[in-house]
């Protein structure tokens, strides 16, 4: 089930909350959408989700236009929206019974889809509890859970690891990884390593414009220039003449001392050049010890910064 | 048909989550039962086996009680954001709506059932006229198709409760108490307009025993009035400018 967004606008007054997107999403996919706060992303979560019509363009769910055919839209998406509004006065189970009901789900297969789901999301222990009295964690998945109940082809979660303690996120994105695989699943974040640990495709969006699209190496590589690595050099005379004989070598373009710590430097190679090799047969010759060489990636925080600043 | 069904199960079961329902039950029970057989102008000072002493209090406290009910009806759910979660469900505005306004009549006539030991009692004691009971029965059902409306449209234009409740009776003074006052301090057409506008015209001649299309064409029309703009400012969200 494919999602194709074509020239996406909704206008607030006169705010552009999206302004002119257009991407796509295949099937198997899990898209990561990732930008600061009111760039966008909720807003285009609601009119994909057929909550919210866009102001102008379209956007085509396995080629059903959301302006005509929102039935048979929602009824293929399962939607945990933005701080996961629930029924607080319902027990769990009753909810997810009216959520099956609502969305269709034939009269003999709900009490097996209700117990799946009470066991893919954990909730067993909580299941005879009303809603508000479980911990915002519990909310969570049982806000999972009403996504999925329906065994939906696209999953749209908008936050979906808020208010989760660790152990619960690792599970929420195996659980979002595994149902990865034959869905198609868009997630909204701005805690940068879920996008890099669940997502096949990020989408960074500033603004309501998109500004970046790929995944995330390929973000990384459009993102960093030269290689740049640490190295820790021990047993050496004088710190000039190794950070002379780094310099000196043809693939180094800079060198850098660190500041916490004397014998470390940071060495920049020269453009498309790796200069591990040659550092490492420097070391050798001279006989110095070499006790680190880590490579310094640029972190997709430096990325997410760099595209939605200025 | 559906959707609307599970939707109304729902509502319905969520008055008696709540303490709502029973309130409104024993009240209802309570302040009706007493005005009918016990204080006023009782059946007991009238001296005639009717209904008419229970109907006439019904109008006012089913005038109050309806806007209780339904305040929170769309109010609480845009409030903590259930609303999204539901229409981005297989259901349209309209199921909803329409849910939530059966879900509302089916306790309210749930309380109308259980005023019918009066009915009996009263049948007991003396020759009734079955007729004007029944018609009186269905004048509420449909008053309270009326309120209903009403009540659903005030709560979909806020998401505070107690401007909803405020609202409702608000819109519903003026079918009760304000079109009829005016009525009567104008003459010729304007005073025609604003008599068969009054809710007192149409559910007077019904409780008596006389239904008249106009008087059903009357409630239909406010139903559909107030579920039709609580529909439009439920589904504004999607007005492109």
């Amino acid at each position: 089930m494919s999602i194709v967004v074509n020239n996406l606008t909704k206008k607030f007054g006169s705010q552009r909350a999206v302004d002119n997107i257009s991407f796509e999403v295949k099937t198997g996919e899990i898209l990561g959408f990732l930008g600061p706060n009111g760039a966008g992303k909720t807003t285009t979560m609601k009119i994909l989700t057929c909550y919210m019509a866009p102001s102008d363009g379209d956007a085509k769910v396995n080629d059903l236009s959301i302006l005509e055919f929102q039935e048979e839209i929602k009824k293929k998406i399962g939607y945990l929206p933005e701080n996961n509004p629930l029924y607080h006065d319902m027990p769990v189970l009753d909810y997810l019974k009216f959520v099956a009901d609502l969305q269709g789900v034939q009269n003999d297969k709900i009490q097996n889809r209700i117990a799946e789901m009470v066991y893919v999301c954990g909730l067993n222990v909580e299941k005879h509890k009303k809603i508000g009295e479980l911990s915002k964690g519990f909310r969570q998945r049982v806000g999972l859970a009403q996504a999925m109940i329906h065994d939906p082809e696209i999953l749209i979660l908008d936050e979906p690891t808020t208010g989760l303690d660790p152990n619960q996120i690792v599970e929420i994105r195996k659980l979002i990884k595994e149902i990865g695989k034959q869905k198609t699943v868009i997630l909204s974040t701005h805690i940068l390593p879920e996008v890099e640990a669940t997502c096949d495709r990020i989408l960074i969006i500033n603004k309501g414009k998109i500004v970046a699209d790929g995944t995330s190496d390929m973000l990384r590589k459009r993102a960093r220039g030269e290689e740049m690595v640490r190295v820790q050099i021990r047993d050496f005379e004088n710190k000039d003449i190794v950070v002379n004989a780094l310099k000196g070598l043809d693939s180094v373009a800079i060198v850098d001392f660190v500041k916490e710590s004397p014998d470390s430097f940071l060495v920049t190679s020269k453009e498309n050049q790796n200069s591990r090799k040659d550092i490492f047969k420097l070391c050798v010759q001279k006989n110095w010890v070499l006790t680190e060489m880590t490579p310094i990636e640029t972190k997709l925080e430096d990325i997410f910064r760099e595209l939605t600043t200025n | 048909m559906h959707a609307i069904w599970v939707i109304s199960k729902r509502e319905f079961n969520s008055f008696f989550d709540s303490l709502v329902s029973y309130i409104f039950i024993v009240v209802f029970l309570g302040i009706g039962g007493f005005f009918t057989w016990l204080f006023g102008s009782d059946i007991f000072l009238i001296g005639q086996a009717t209904l008419q002493p229970f109907f006439s209090i019904a109008y006012f406290t089913l005038f109050f009680f309806i806007p209780a009910l339904t305040m929170r009806m769309l109010a609480e759910e845009k409030r903590i954001g259930t609303i999204e979660l539901l229409l981005t469900k297989a259901v349209s505005d309209w199921q909803v709506i329409i849910g939530k306004f059966l879900a509302c009549l089916i306790l309210i006539s749930v309380a109308l059932v259980l005023t019918l030991p009066y009915y009996f009692t009263v049948w007991a004691l003396g020759p009734i006229d079955h007729g004007a009971v029944w018609c009186g029965y269905f004048g509420m059902i449909l008053m309270s198709m009326a309120y209903i409306a009403i009540g659903l449209f005030a709560s979909s234009i806020t998401n505070n409760q107690i401007v909803s409740f405020l609202l409702a009776l608000f819109i519903g003074v003026f079918f009760l108490i304000i079109f009829d006052v005016l009525a009567g301090s104008f003459t010729g057409t304007f005073g025609q307009l604003l008599n068969f506008l009054s809710m007192s015209t149409h559910f007077d001649s019904i409780s008596r025993g006389v239904i008249d299309s106009r008087d059903i064409i009357y409630f239909f029309s406010i139903t559909f009035l107030g579920l039709m703009l609580a529909e439009t400012s439920l589904s504004k969200r999607n007005i492109v400018e």
